[in-house]
This record gives C-alpha cells, sequence and structure tokens, in this order.
C-alpha cells in the first residue's frame, strides 16, 4: 500500500485546516472516554475515510500523548487505514472455513482481475462470521455469500464501466 | 387481512438477500417483522408465515418469489419446511442459550420478558453475590471463549479483589474462522448478553462494562448499541440496575481487525487505546485488568449462558452434559457442510452426529476428509476419529480442543500439508510480536513446510519442524504462537502424504510428541 512519506506536505491550504479542524472536533469530543484512542480513529475514518498522517499530531495533542504512542496505534490495526479508499473495495475471506468452499479460486480470479486496478481495491479478510455459506467476502461494505468468481462477476458488472 | 411474516435481520440471512426478500413482502403489503436466525443457515433467508398452527417456513425465498409465498403457491412445495419448531433438525437440538433467538425480534425488550428474560437478574438481585458466584460455581460452567476455564472461580476471584472500581468485560471478538455464534447470539437476542453482564456485575461488583465486538461484525454493533440504549431507556442498565440500587454502565467498543486482539490482555490494551500486544500473566486480568483494576472477562457464550444458569439454578445446568464439560455448547457447523448453521447440544454429542447426522456431510457431495474443531489453532481431525465426544477433557486427550465450538468441514479436495502452511502463515500475519517463538517461528514454519513439501532435504526437514512445534508450544507468551503447532502436527500426523510424502512418512510423524504444554498451559488463557 503506498503510503505518503512523513511532512512532505506542502503548507496547509483550506482543506487540509477544515480536516484538522474536523479531526480535532472529533478527538475533543471523545477525548473523556476512557481509552478514546480507538473510538477516535474509528471516527476519523468514518469522517474521513482514512487517517491521514497530519491527523496524528493533532489526535497526539488532543489526548496529550506522543505523536509515536498514536502512530504506533494507526499502524497496528488493519482497519485504520492509511490512504484514501478506492471508489469501490472488494473484501475476500480467506480463512479456513471458507477456503473449504474455494475462497482460492474466487481470490486468485479476483487478483487476476483487478490487479493494479485504481477504481477497484482488493483485499483479504480473515473470518466475517458467514463460514456456513462460504466463500463470504464484503462488497463496499455489504456482507456476501457464495462468492465463486462468477458470482463475483455478476455482482460487480457495473463497476467495470 | 395482511399477512404476518418473519425475515430473518441475520447478517447471514441478509448476504443471501433476506433484506431484498423483505423489502418485497412489505410493498406487496405484508406485515413484515424481522428475527434474528433460526441458525439453519442453509435454508436461508428462511421466511416465516404467522398461521394458527404455527410459522410455518419456506426456504430460500428470492424476492421474485413474494407474490407466490403470500398467496400460497409455495405451499407443499420443496420450499415449504413446515412448522418450524417443529422442523427435526431444530427439535433434535436442546436451545438454552440461543432459546430465543430467531424466535423473537431482536430488539424487543417485551417479548424478551414473555420468553423468559431477565428472570435471571432478577433473582440475581435477590440473592448475595456470594450466592449468585455460588450458583455459577455449581453450574459447572466454563469458559466458552476456548480455554474452558472454570467461570464460578474467575467469578470468586474478582468478586474478592478490593478496588475502588471494577470492570466487566465482554470477549465478542469472534476472529476464530468457522465461528459465528457470538455473532449470531447479539443479532438475534442481544438483551441475553446484556443480562448475563448485568449479572455478572452485581455479582463481582462492577459498575462498569464493556463489550469489545469486532469491527467485521457491522450488524451486531448496530443491534448491540440499539439493545444498549433501551436496556438503558427501561431501566436494566443504569444507576439502578431494575431499581436495585446496582449501578451498571455498559458500553460497546469496536475493534479494529487484528486477530490477537481476541486474547483477553491484548484485548484490555487495546481497550485502553494501545496496540493490542499481550500482557505476561501474572497479574491475571482478575486481579489487575483493565486500567489495572480487577476485570472479569468472559467469552459472550459464557455471560450468555448465566442467565438460565441464575433462573433455573446451577444445579439445573450442570445436570447437562458429560464430564467436566456441563451443560449445553453451541457448535458452528460451517466449512464444506451440506447443512451448516447453529447447533446447540449438550456436552458429550459426538462429532459424527454433529458433521453427519446435523451437516449432512459436505456440501460438494463428495467424502469428508476432515474437520478443524476449535478454529485455526484447533485440530484437524479425520473421520476416524469422529465417535470422539464433544468434552473439553476428550479432546485434550486426543490433542484436539473444543474451542469455541466451531467445526468446520472439509471434503477430499483438501491439502492437508496447504492447510498446515496456512495455519503458520496466519500466525505469522496475526502475531502480535512481541515474543521470538511466534514472529519468528511462524515464518519459518512456513519455510520449512514448504522444503518438506518439496522434497528438500525432507527428513531433516521434519525434525526441524517438530524442533519448531516445540519450540513455539513451549516459548510463547499466549496460545497463539503455543497452539499453531497444533493443526500442524494434526495435519502431517493424519495425512502426511500431503506433505509430499511416501506413506512411511506417517512413522516420523507419529515420534512427533504431541505435548499440547505452552507456558500459559497450552490451552487458550
Ligand atoms: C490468539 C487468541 C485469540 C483468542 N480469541 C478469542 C475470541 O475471539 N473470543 C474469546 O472469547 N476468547 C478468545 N480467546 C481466549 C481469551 O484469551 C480468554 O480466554 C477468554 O476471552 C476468556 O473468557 P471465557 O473464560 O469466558 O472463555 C483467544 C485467545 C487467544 C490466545
Ligand atoms: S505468542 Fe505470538 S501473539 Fe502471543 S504474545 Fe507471543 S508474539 Fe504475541
Ligand atoms: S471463514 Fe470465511 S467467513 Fe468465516
Amino acid at each position: 500500500m503506498p503510503q505518503r512519506g512523513p511532512s512532505a506536505a506542502p503548507a496547509p491550504g483550506p482543506a487540509d485546516r477544515a480536516r484538522a479542524a474536523s479531526v480535532r472536533g472529533i478527538a475533543e469530543e471523545l477525548a473523556r472516554m476512557r481509552g478514546p484512542l480507538l473510538p477516535i480513529l474509528h471516527a476519523v475514518v468514518a469522517a474521513h475515510g482514512y487517517v491521514h498522517d497530519d491527523d496524528i499530531p493533532v489526535i497526539a495533542e488532543v489526548l496529550n500523548l506522543s505523536r509515536a504512542d498514536v502512530l504506533g496505534v494507526v499502524s497496528f490495526y488493519h482497519d485504520f487505514r492509511r490512504t484514501p479508499p478506492a471508489a469501490h473495495r472488494v473484501a475476500l475471506c480467506r480463512a479456513e472455513a471458507c477456503q473449504a468452499r474455494g475462497a482460492d479460486a474466487t481470490y486468485a480470479a479476483a487478483t487476476d482481475r483487478w490487479a493494479g486496478s485504481t477504481e477497484i481495491e482488493l483485499g483479504e479478510v480473515f473470518c466475517l462470521g458467514n463460514c456456513a455459506l462460504g466463500p463470504a467476502g464484503t462488497l463496499d461494505g455489504a456482507l456476501h455469500a457464495r462468492l465463486t468468481p462468477e458470482r463475483l462477476d455478476t455482482l460487480t458488472a457495473e463497476w467495470d464501466r | 387481512m395482511t399477512a404476518t411474516v418473519w425475515v430473518p435481520c441475520d447478517a447471514a440471512a441478509v448476504s443471501v438477500g433476506a433484506d431484498d426478500v423483505a423489502h418485497a413482502l412489505t410493498a406487496a403489503g405484508a406485515t413484515v417483522r424481522r428475527n434474528g436466525s433460526r441458525g439453519m443457515l442453509w435454508l436461508e433467508p428462511l421466511v416465516e408465515v404467522e398461521t394458527p398452527t404455527g410459522r410455518i417456513g419456506f426456504a430460500n425465498v428470492t424476492p421474485e418469489q413474494v407474490g407466490a409465498l403470500l398467496s400460497g403457491e409455495l405451499h407443499d412445495t420443496g420450499q415449504d419446511v413446515g412448522v418450524v419448531d417443529e422442523h427435526p433438525w431444530l427439535a433434535r437440538q436442546h436451545r438454552v442459550s440461543f432459546a430465543r433467538v430467531g424466535v423473537i425480534e431482536p430488539t424487543d425488550l417485551g417479548a424478551y420478558r414473555e420468553h423468559g428474560g431477565l428472570a435471571g437478574l432478577e433473582r440475581a438481585l435477590a440473592l448475595a453475590p456470594t450466592d449468585v458466584v455460588r450458583e455459577v460455581t455449581d453450574s459447572g460452567l466454563r469458559g466458552r471463549g476456548g480455554a474452558g476455564f472454570p467461570a464460578g472461580v474467575k467469578w470468586e476471584t474478582v468478586r474478592t479483589a478490593e478496588a475502588d472500581v471494577k470492570f466487566v468485560c465482554c470477549n465478542a471478538d469472534e476472529g476464530d474462522s468457522g465461528t459465528f455464534a457470538d455473532r449470531m447470539l447479539i443479532e438475534g437476542d442481544p438483551f441475553t448478553l446484556i443480562e448475563g453482564m448485568t449479572i455478572a456485575a452485581v455479582a463481582v461488583g462492577a459498575t462498569e462494562g464493556f463489550v469489545y465486538l469486532r469491527s467485521e461484525y457491522p450488524h451486531a454493533i448496530r443491534t448491540l448499541r440499539r439493545a444498549v440504549d433501551i436496556a438503558y431507556a427501561h431501566g436494566v442498565l443504569g444507576a439502578s440496575v431494575l431499581g436495585s440500587g446496582h449501578r451498571f454502565d455498559l458500553e460497546v467498543r469496536v475493534g479494529a481487525g487484528a486477530y490477537i486482539c481476541g486474547e483477553e490482555t491484548s484485548m484490555l490494551d487495546s481497550l485502553e487505546g494501545r496496540r493490542g500486544e499481550v500482557r505476561a500473566k501474572p497479574p491475571i486480568p482478575a486481579l489487575q485488568g483493565l486500567f489495572g483494576r480487577p476485570t472479569l472477562v468472559n467469552n459472550v457464550l459464557t455471560l450468555a449462558a448465566v442467565p438460565t444458569v441464575l433462573a433455573d439454578g446451577g444445579e439445573a445446568y450442570a445436570a447437562l452434559g458429560t464430564g467436566r464439560s456441563r451443560g449445553t455448547q453451541v457448535f458452528q457447523l460451517g466449512g464444506n457442510v451440506a447443512r451448516g448453521g447453529i447447533v446447540e447440544a449438550d456436552f458429550g454429542i459426538s462429532l459424527r452426529e454433529l458433521v453427519d447426522d446435523f451437516g449432512g456431510g459436505t456440501a460438494s457431495g463428495r467424502p469428508v476428509k476432515a474437520v478443524q474443531v476449535g478454529g485455526p489453532l484447533g485440530a484437524y481431525l479425520p473421520p476416524a476419529q469422529f465417535d470422539l465426544p464433544m468434552d473439553y477433557e476428550a479432546f485434550a486427550a486426543a490433542n484436539a480442543m473444543v474451542g469455541h465450538g466451531g467445526v468446520v468441514v472439509f471434503d477430499e479436495s483438501m491439502d492437508a500439508g496447504a492447510m498446515a502452511r496456512f495455519a503458520m502463515e496466519f500466525c505469522a500475519k496475526e502475531s502480535c510480536g512481541k515474543c521470538t517463538p511466534c514472529r519468528v517461528g511462524s515464518t519459518r514454519g512456513v519455510e520449512v513446510i514448504d522444503r518438506i513439501r518439496a522434497g528438500t532435504h525432507r527428513e531433516a526437514n521434519l525434525v526441524l519442524l517438530d524442533d519448531l512445534c516445540t519450540t513455539m508450544t513451549k516459548g510463547s507468551l499466549c496460545a497463539m504462537g503455543g497452539l499453531t503447532p497444533m493443526p500442524v502436527r494434526s495435519a502431517l500426523e493424519h495425512w502426511p502424504e500431503d506433505f509430499g510424502a511416501p506413506a512411511t512418512a506417517s512413522a516420523v510423524a507419529r515420534d512427533i510428541p504431541m505435548s499440547a504444554t505452552s507456558t500459559d498451559g497450552g490451552a487458550r488463557p
């Protein structure tokens, strides 16, 4: 996953300032919780799609943590993505129960189809709790079952247009 | 008269179109109510039509069939499964913790009460905390999250600990492949979990609680948050639980996609807002857990059993089961299985009954080659071992584990060598990185298995793999590294031919000691 280098950023423009203010607002609102960092990061991803490098010092300041602490948490968890999401997101389960129902073939087909795409992002997950109806996966966040390569094609037919 | 129909809102049902069916039914003028899933997942979307003789089920309904469904044209077709409560697959089960799942609307507190809900909490509030804990001890209830640790012992430790504040944390991280019972209980009957946690809080003297729920379960998050709000609005939670004067505040926290956060100390670090790294024990969480305070950590299904234990008494629960495995277990049939879903049964049921009788063999119709029981850290078992009773000790004696009760079925196309490799790969991916045997050993494990399968210095590499497994088992801080050898060794033992082996290699595999004693006892702490 391509990541922006730290502070190669030019001087903040109005959009950056608006984002910083929004992130600060989120952090300040949730700071009173016990253990607020994960809820704050979830809220930032929900509002802005990802955690930008510039969000980290803002959150660190509000919580009185070091930037390294916040960065350490952001980088530990899969959910706190650091780049903007693509237009469409596919996440396929590759865990045992789905493997038993052919998840590898679906994943291979998806890789063939979308490798290198900037519009469609393919990821892997390990169990979505739909293990009796696999291969399971999510398409733009919505859970699907029995995802054979053909079914995946049908469900995403409109995306490639 | 408009028909009343029930359409599950469970995520698995939704994944095969239940929402679309519900919308179509509403558009066609039916009164649609949303239940959880009955757990007969191969029949979803299973639509139930209310009739004077009971709720009649129709399997695999599509939006296009809604007209036919309402006009009665689907009666007596293959999709008509009859009165759902009498369906043999359900009737053969013993639904205790899942008694209401699929029956009522998940967040209907009135229906919850009518179906026996809150009786356990009311009784607990009338008892002294020591007596509540005694009921749990008497019930023989053991942790359903994996390790099978006696719940009563843990509760008593927290109860007697002195502190300004104590916590109850529910582990709803359910990261194991092949497990979905936590999710289905939360989506289908969330008040049972809330009631169980509240009883636990009253018993151990906790005033705050958290449910750590994985982010992969958005439906469950929504349902549980709604149920918590309703519980507050009706005084089940808050400053005075059911008017008793006990305070209990409950919050739902969302995980962030890390398998290791299901390990309890890692979960606590995550709740504190840190990297989910495993803590060394002692101190045990019961004495120094969340924010250093005494904390009761239990799995969803452990806590969901508690209302029944209190309502009917510990002895009634202990009357079910076998050996030291008391009560019922909620098994989950998944993978390549014809009839997958939830089977709640008394402990002691055999693997064969689960896989063949309930599961109906494989979905592909090919012979069963193996099942993996207990998640990614559990053993692979061949049909020759299917007479094993579901019992913690019997499984441990067979170098396997019951774990969270997930049973994943594989047909003969399974490549056991590839699954062993995957176990190591998964460990490498999800290791928290704190200790070397797990962090480095798992990566080496992948390489060694690759060499064995390629036939490169095969004998020497088998010895190396054995060594590596022993090091991981004995030297890992938690069961992630400590139990990953279990699926690896079982695969090698039963299917040496899948490791590029001449059949004689089984002799080598048999020499491998399978003692599952890690520093924390091998089982999940
Ligand atoms: C790698 C790993 C993952 C675990 N995942 C879970 C989980 O998803 N849910 C769970 O309840 N317990 C999980 N456990 C077990 C917990 O550490 C702990 O034993 C359990 O939550 C205690 O509750 P119980 O006594 O009610 O089972 C896991 C343990 C390990 C080592
Ligand atoms: S065994 Fe693995 S997951 Fe467990 S503490 Fe060690 S490195 Fe972390
Ligand atoms: S293993 Fe794929 S959904 Fe559970």
